[in-house]
Order: C-alpha cells, then sequence, then structure tokens
C-alpha cells in the first residue's frame, strides 16, 4: 500500500511538471495571439509601413526575416554537413578531432550578441559587406553552425554500421557509400537539426542588430547588399523607440503573431518533409 | 578430384589491439565448395571470415599478420585497392541489412557503383539475381517497396541476391541463418548448396547441423586457433583432436 502511495505521489508530480510546461508554452501563444490578433489583416501582410510606422503593414518586415533566414541556411548547411562528415566519418580518431569538436560545441554556447559583434567587425567592415542582408545572413549562419553539425553528426551516427558495411561489401568506395547509402539514411535527422536552426535564427535578433536590420526602409531590399527589416529587430524598435508608442505597441504584438506563426509554418513544412522522407523508407 | 584453391591463409595472426584473436591461421579454400567454420562464440571464426574481404580494416586498432591470397594475389598487400578485392569476395552477413531503399534498387545498387549504367542491363540482373536467390516470386510485383517491409528471411534472400548481382567469384556468409526462422533457414541452405556451382562459399556457423549439411569442408575454431580443418564427413565421424571431438558431441559451445 505504501509502496502504491509513493508511486502515484511520484507520477503526480511529473504529471504537474507537465502541466506547468505547457501552461507556460500556452499563456505565451495566448497572450501573443489576443493582443497581436486585432492587427491582423490581409493589408498587415501585404503593404508598407507609413505614417512612421503607424499605419499601413509589415509585407517588407517579412520578406526581410525570410530572406536572411534563407541566407543564412544556405550558407550554413552545406559547410555544416560538410563539417560533420568529414568529423564523423574521415578524421582520424585523435586529439585535434577531440579539440574541434569541443570547441564546436562551445561556439554553441556563445552569446548571440557576441555573434553580432563578431559579425560588424568581420562582414560589416572587413570585408566591406556593409550593413546588410548578406552580412546578417552570414552571421546567423555562424550562429546556426554548431546546432546544424552537431544535429548531422547525431544522424550520420545513428546510421547502423550494418548498412554502412553491406555498401562497402558490394565494393562501393567509402565516398559513395556516404554519398548513396549513409547520407540518404542520415537525411531526416539532419533535417531535424535544420528545423530546428530555422527556429532560432528566424527570431535572433541580436546577431542583425548591427549587421542587417535597419529600424525603417523605404519598401523592399533590391539586393542582398540591402539593409532589411527584420520581425525580431522591428518588434524590438517598435517597442523602444517612434514617437507612438500606444499605436506601435498593437503593432508589435502583431509582428510577434506573425514572427510566431511564420516560424511555425517553416517547422512544419520540414516536418511534413522529414515525415515523407520517412515513410519512404519504409 | 581436382580441388583447385580459391583462397588461401597462410600464417595468419590478427589483433584487436594487443588482444590476439588468431594464432598461426592456415587454411585453404577450395573453388566451387563450402567450406564451414565452426566453433563456440567468440573463438575467432567471424573475424577470420571476415580477413577474407578487408571488412576487419574498419575496425579501427587491429592489425593482421600473416597473408591471405585470392588465387595468386595477396589481398592484404598495401598495393591492393579494398574496393576491388570487395568486388571479387563478396558478404552475408549475420544480420539481414538490406539498405532502406526499395527492394529494386537494393540490387541494383552494387551494379551502379561498379559502373553499369545500361538501365535494360541492370533490370535483367535484378531479375535473375532475385531469382537465383529464390525471392522472386515473393517480390516480383512489389520492386519498388521498401526492402524494410520484407519479412526477416526473405530480407536475407534480398541480401543474398544483391551479392549476386555484382557477380563475385567468393562468397562469405557470416552466421547467415542466426536470426532466422527454420524454414527460412532451410531455404537458404539449399540456396548454397545451388550456388556452389558458381561460386566459392566460405560459411561461418555455430550450428553444427548446419555444417553438415551444406559444407564440403569444415574447420573448427577454438580460442583463436584453428584446431582440425578437413572433409567434412571426417571432422564429423573421426575427429583427430579430443577437442573437435567434444565440441561436436555437444560437450560444450
Amino acid at each position: 500500500m505504501k509502496k502504491d502511495f509513493s508511486q502515484n505521489l511520484g507520477f503526480l508530480g511529473l504529471f504537474l511538471c507537465m502541466i506547468i510546461t505547457l501552461l507556460s508554452l500556452g499563456s505565451i501563444i495566448y497572450f501573443i495571439v489576443v493582443r497581436g490578433f486585432g492587427v491582423l489583416s490581409w493589408n498587415f501582410f501585404t503593404q508598407v509601413p507609413y505614417s512612421a510606422m503607424t499605419k499601413g503593414g509589415i509585407a517588407p518586415v517579412i520578406v526581410g526575416t525570410l530572406y536572411i533566414t534563407l541566407g543564412a541556411i544556405i550558407f550554413a548547411l552545406p559547410l555544416g554537413l560538410a563539417c560533420a562528415i568529414y568529423l564523423c566519418e574521415y578524421s582520424p580518431k585523435s586529439i585535434v578531432v577531440n579539440i574541434i569538436r569541443i570547441s564546436i560545441n562551445n561556439l554553441a554556447g556563445v552569446p548571440s550578441v557576441v555573434f553580432g559583434l563578431f559579425g560588424l567587425a568581420v562582414f560589416v567592415k572587413f570585408f566591406g559587406f556593409g550593413v546588410s542582408i548578406l552580412s546578417g545572413s552570414l552571421t546567423l549562419g555562424i550562429l546556426a553552425l554548431p546546432m546544424i553539425i552537431s544535429s548531422a553528426q547525431e544522424a550520420l551516427i545513428a546510421v547502423p554500421q550494418s548498412i554502412r558495411e553491406a555498401s562497402l561489401s558490394l565494393g562501393a568506395t567509402k565516398w559513395e557509400t556516404i554519398k548513396n547509402i549513409v547520407l540518404p539514411t542520415a537525411l531526416p535527422g539532419i533535417l531535424t537539426g535544420v528545423i530546428l536552426s530555422i527556429g532560432r535564427v528566424a527570431g535572433e535578433t541580436a546577431p542583425i542588430l548591427f549587421t542587417a536590420a535597419a529600424f525603417y526602409t523605404r519598401g523592399y531590399p533590391n539586393s542582398i547588399f540591402s539593409e532589411v527589416m527584420a520581425l525580431p529587430y522591428h518588434i524590438y524598435a517598435l517597442m523602444t523607440e517612434g514617437a507612438h508608442p500606444d499605436q506601435q505597441r498593437a503593432i508589435a504584438y502583431g509582428c510577434s503573431l506573425v514572427l510566431l506563426l511564420l516560424v511555425l509554418f517553416i517547422s512544419a513544412f520540414a516536418i511534413y518533409l522529414r515525415q515523407r522522407q520517412r515513410s519512404s523508407y519504409g | 578430384m581436382d580441388n583447385k584453391i580459391k583462397m588461401q591463409a597462410k600464417n595468419v595472426d590478427f589483433f584487436y589491439g594487443k588482444n590476439q584473436a588468431l594464432k598461426n591461421v592456415s587454411l585453404d579454400v577450395y573453388a566451387n565448395k563450402v567450406t564451414a567454420m565452426i566453433g563456440p562464440s567468440g573463438c575467432g571464426k567471424s573475424t577470420f571470415i571476415r580477413l577474407f574481404n578487408r571488412m576487419n580494416e574498419l575496425v579501427p586498432h587491429t592489425t593482421l599478420d600473416g597473408a591471405i591470397f585470392l588465387d595468386d594475389l595477396e589481398i592484404n598487400s598495401p598495393l591492393v585497392d579494398a574496393v576491388d578485392i570487395r568486388r571479387r569476395v563478396g558478404m552475408v552477413f549475420q544480420k539481414p541489412n538490406p539498405f532502406p531503399k526499395t527492394i529494386f534498387e537494393n540490387i541494383s545498387y552494387g551494379l551502379k557503383v561498379n559502373g553499369i549504367k545500361d538501365k535494360a542491363f541492370i533490370e535483367q540482373k535484378v531479375e535473375d539475381s532475385l531469382k537465383k536467390a529464390v525471392i522472386w516470386g515473393e517480390v516480383k510485383d512489389r520492386l519498388n517497396d521498401s526492402a524494410l517491409k520484407l519479412s526477416g528471411g526473405q530480407q536475407q534472400r534480398l541480401c543474398i541476391a544483391r551479392c549476386l548481382a555484382v557477380e563475385t567469384e567468393v562468397i562469405l556468409f557470416d552466421e547467415p541463418c542466426a536470426s532466422l526462422d527454420p524454414i527460412s533457414t532451410a531455404k537458404i541452405e539449399e540456396l548454397i548448396l545451388e550456388l556452389k556451382k558458381d561460386y566459392s562459399i566460405v560459411i561461418v556457423t555455430h550450428n553444427m547441423q548446419q555444417a553438415a549439411r551444406v559444407s564440403d569442408y569444415t574447420g573448427f575454431f577454438f580460442l583463436g586457433e584453428l584446431v582440425e580443418f578437413g572433409k567434412t564427413q571426417d571432422i564429423f565421424t573421426a575427429p583427430k583432436d579430443k577437442r573437435t571431438e567434444a565440441y561436436i558431441t555437444g560437450r560444450f559451445g
């Protein structure tokens, strides 16, 4: 009897922890939806802002975020994947490689504002890309690298040794095995890493603060060297600057809701891709 | 009887780190015969068979002394590319290990990595290989289904078909029936007997009845040594070594 009681108490504790987690997530979504839903309209998604950003929509802001996020992934995915393949499949097991691994893990722990300063120093100033989509994408790409590398590594390690051996035993070279067998098998896991990093990158503010984001631009960006408005920074700007705080606050909540939806949409798309990949492998 | 030697191990020592797994093993594999390796778990028989297609190279910190020949070619020479050896010496593994691809792609893969691009030829070869492995009837209507949907026994025959498609000269079976039911096991044994017309076959098994049923020659391994090697009939009816006798009569192992 006593054992049953303590066991039930334990389950209750676990259940409560789960509820608290769900509640905090639920209340964030509730709060943002309630405050932000009012400003959502067709115009909000399709128009450029005007009248000191109190009227019009946020279309260029959404486009800016999409550009920067896409740019970051285009840069980070091939680089991170190549790095993971080298570390998992080719690198000799040595102290140097261990140091590389530890460095990559530490890179993940660097505060994002430091990435922002780094981007400012290297991409904006040294390479002379200026405050631009390119600089912002590269900075966010570096931020996403450790996430992509470590999830790709996990996915590669999870590919059973037995099917690598099967491929090699048929006379395939190591690279043929990696390209035809290991990578396709690891793809769902790699995509998971991409999903996570897209969510992170789209919402980051500090790294684009000095490298890509502008408080206000006229219309849409017209090249990769343009400054852009981006959702996270736009929210920050609306809440801290400008002459019409009340009107701006409502728009800021609208932007938050849009950012939330955007990240959910991107993730859902990637999950769909992953599911399709999985089901085709039975 | 004309017994041509197809593969040959000469004074082979093999180490995992500092652990010696094989001690001075010499053994001949005859062409178009089935050579079985028996012995208790951990005796080195699987390690030994994996030397014939240089699979042990994938395991870090291993060392090999001695020589292994395929016809006249010393396969463990540093001048020889392991990929070339594996194109001549195929392997079927202990656990069925189909690729997470379709049934068709599983078979065509070996052809593609060997540089064959002719579609009609590949299709014909896939069909022939599946027929030879006696699985064609079960899969011909679903070649584009995932191979992972097949049962364990079917998967293992698919793996054999995959190996047949690349037309090796030798096939190594590493406990091919260890995870299969008796009916699937019987099918694979029949298949092995059929295949020896065209291939030289080496099979590792810890099922002595299996060795007796399918093999022409048997080697008994114990603690990394090849205790006894000879015609299967002789090994099972008149073993020369006491340890062999004890093992085949079921006193240990």
